[in-house]
């Protein structure tokens, strides 16, 4: 490869580069502009109106009958409950998956292929409909709302169209995108480091938190990375289980392009929430650099 | 049979992988007395149990029956983190997300040292393996020497009553084996404590035991010092299996042995007339015969000069292969040419008999 030269290497990277640019780079500059704009009367925008930044500034405030700003907590509530809801979903994702990642891979070979298929097995069905058997699963009259108002000692136990059942709903649907990376590190996890730790007058719990999770962290970073940014942007499950009482920022968004054709305040809520996906990865990318880059 | 002066008392266990009709007896009625301080060698091939019965004293495998006893306290029904034993393994097994001072300090901190204590000990392995100048990289940074050295030291570092080494050297190179060889004996004799080494490599087991235990088939053939088990070996597997060695098959006849490369060896060695049996010789004990002695004619098919020695490969009547270690070719004789005929005398002394 020394022997090629940059200009070589900039035409073989290219076709990928146009691809990135045009398929991704230009839309987000599309949007990011839009956010700018004022909404159209009948397509949801007004190209050649004024760049602004009211969008953004609707965000937190709104503007009084007599022009006073004042603050308006509505949208900050949705983006926090949203920022909220996707970190307990990693939060549990880990907590579910890395126990299941480790059951599995002391699994023989053939055990192995048939667990892998299993926890694919969800996507087979279109996310809509899992959500909707969710739906099912926890009505007010199901065999989950009476097994939990029977253990639950403080009052009635509303399962559906809460912050709860979209917690559940989120769990479920992205639990496989953690258990996934886990398990691949695990795969090439050297076990013999857990009988040299054990050896070692290491208990279970110290083996498990000094030597199986630090050399599991990659696939839990990883695994954090693919639940927290769709959990995030997901709207599908708050829209079902949340019952739209509870909205999320993608819940929202899509009513900005749907049924109020906001396009201009829908763009500003998308740059805001690519800007909180951001912050988590360069928050992660920093992080790691400091653990020396090791993992 | 519980002896108070053993560091390690196994007693008949057995222990088998795999279950029903399927079932590989690994150890079949294992019983071994390991003294303290003493550098105990399990040695054998492949398959043969001594790696399964190093993990049973480690606590990585169950027992099936039998029992395993360290300084006079049973241990095969705890943990391994409960004993106190510490073993190196094949491939070191260092911690790669930890430093070489981490991995040393390791099992001090399992053991709630103060954190200054942890830092001195972990200083003192480290120190005692020459590895301290590289206390802060981490294992994928070090050549295979060093990452050996760490492991010791790692182990070392909670003192143990005993240290389990399964085939520490076998990654190594030749070369950097035998140094870690030499490294090992002055490690063990500063340390004070009680070795056991597997190997399958029967010339590190000679050069690095006190005593060493021949495995084979889940079982232990012969347990003595390296000199007895060099030069009497109790089984023909043990004499094929330590150095080099000829095998000449034969029948008892009468008051000698009628061997079938033509030649025969005087007494019968307790064997009855009419047994099948074989005659062990050493390469180094047999020589070639002055006038007057018993010898036999082989034909001289390769000779190699070994500076100390000149190396005879022979072949016998009967066609088989018959190696000669003659020490005293050289002071002025030349050694015998390739194709040349030459007469071997087999010393009485030298012989060992096995059933065959």
């Amino acid at each position: 490869m020394s022997a090629a030269s940059p200009l070589r290497r900039m035409g073989l990277v290219a076709p990928a580069l146009v691809i990135v640019l045009a398929l991704v780079g230009v839309p987000l500059a599309i949007m990011a502009w839009v956010s700018l704009l004022e909404r159209g009367a009948t397509i949801g925008v007004t190209w050649d109106s004024a760049p602004s930044f009211a969008n953004y500034t609707r965000l937190a405030w709104e503007e009084d009958f007599d022009g006073t700003m004042l603050l308006n907590p509505t949208y900050l509530i949705i983006q926090l409950r949203s920022v909220a809801q996707a970190f307990f979903t990693t939060v549990l994702c880990v907590l579910l998956g890395l126990p299941v990642a480790l059951w599995m891979s002391s699994l023989s070979k053939n055990q192995r292929d048939i667990a892998v298929l299993l926890i694919t097995i969800p996507f087979w069905t279109n996310l809509l409909v899992r959500n909707y058997a969710w739906l099912i699963i926890l009505r007010e009259d199901g065999a989950v709302s009476h097994f939990a108002n029977a253990v639950w000692p403080f009052g009635p136990v509303q399962l559906l169209y809460n912050d709860t059942a979209i917690l559940i709903g989120l769990v479920y649907s992205f639990l496989p995108f953690m258990i996934l990376p886990i398990y691949s590190g695990f795969e090439k996890f050297d076990w013999r480091l857990l009988e040299a730790a054990y050896d070692l007058g290491a208990n279970r719990r110290q083996a498990l938190t000094r030597v199986v999770i630090p050399l599991a962290m990659p696939g839990i970073i990883a695994g954090s990375m693919l639940v927290f940014i769709p959990s995030l942007g997901s709207f599908v499950t708050a829209a079902i289980l949340g019952g739209g009482k509870s909205l999320m920022m993608g819940n929202l968004i899509q009513l900005q392009f749907g049924q109020s054709r906001n396009w201009p305040f829908g763009a500003a809520l998308s740059v805001v929430l690519l800007a909180l996906m951001m912050l988590v990865l360069v928050g992660l990318a920093l992080w790691r650099n400091r653990q020396g880059g090791k993992i | 049979m519980t002896n108070p002066q053993s560091a390690i008392s196994v007693q008949s266990v057995s222990k088998s992988f795999g279950r029903g009709d399927s079932a590989i007896k690994v150890l079949q009625d294992v019983a071994v007395e390991i003294g303290t301080r003493e550098f105990f060698t399990l040695l054998g091939p492949s398959g043969c149990g001594k790696t399964t019965l190093l993990r049973l004293i480690a606590g990585f495998e169950e027992l099936d029956s039998g029992s395993i006893l360290i300084d006079g306290e049973r241990v095969d029904h705890l943990p391994p983190f409960r004993r106190p034993v510490n073993t190196v393994f094949q491939n070191y097994a260092l911690f790669p997300h930890l430093s070489v001072a981490q991995n040393v300090a390791f099992a001090l901190e399992m053991q709630s040292l103060s954190r200054a204590e942890v830092i001195r000990r972990a200083g003192e392995a480290l120190e005692m393996v020459r590895m301290a100048a590289f206390a802060n990289r981490k294992p994928s940074e070090l050549s295979g020497g060093q990452q050996q050295r760490v492991a010791l030291a790692r182990a070392l570092a909670p003192r143990p009553k005993v240290l389990l080494l399964d085939e520490p050297l076998s990654a190594l190179d030749l070369k950097l084996r035998k140094q870690m060889q030499i490294e090992l004996k002055q490690l063990q004799a500063e340390a004070g404590i009680t070795f056991v080494f597997v190997t399958h490599d029967q010339e590190e087991a000679l050069t690095l035991s006190d005593r060493i235990a021949v495995m084979q088939g889940g079982r232990i053939l012969q347990l003595d010092t390296p000199r007895a088990i060099y030069e009497r070996p109790s089984h023909r597997f043990v004499a094929d299996f330590i150095g080099d060695i000829n095998l000449l098959e034969g029948k008892v006849d009468g008051g000698a042995i009628q061997l079938d490369c033509g030649a025969s060896v005087a007494g019968n060695f307790g064997h009855a007339p009419g047994d099948r049996v074989t005659v062990a010789i050493r390469p180094e004990r047999a020589r070639l015969a002055k006038s007057g002695e018993g010898s036999f004619a082989a034909e001289v098919m390769h000779s190699a000069y070994l500076g100390t020695a000149t190396l005879l490969q022979l072949r016998l009547a009967d066609g088989r292969e018959f190696l000669l270690r003659e020490t005293r070719i050289g002071e002025g004789a030349a050694p015998p040419e390739k194709g040349s005929r030459v007469s071997v005398h087999l010393p009485d002394s030298a012989l060992q008999v096995f059933a065959a």
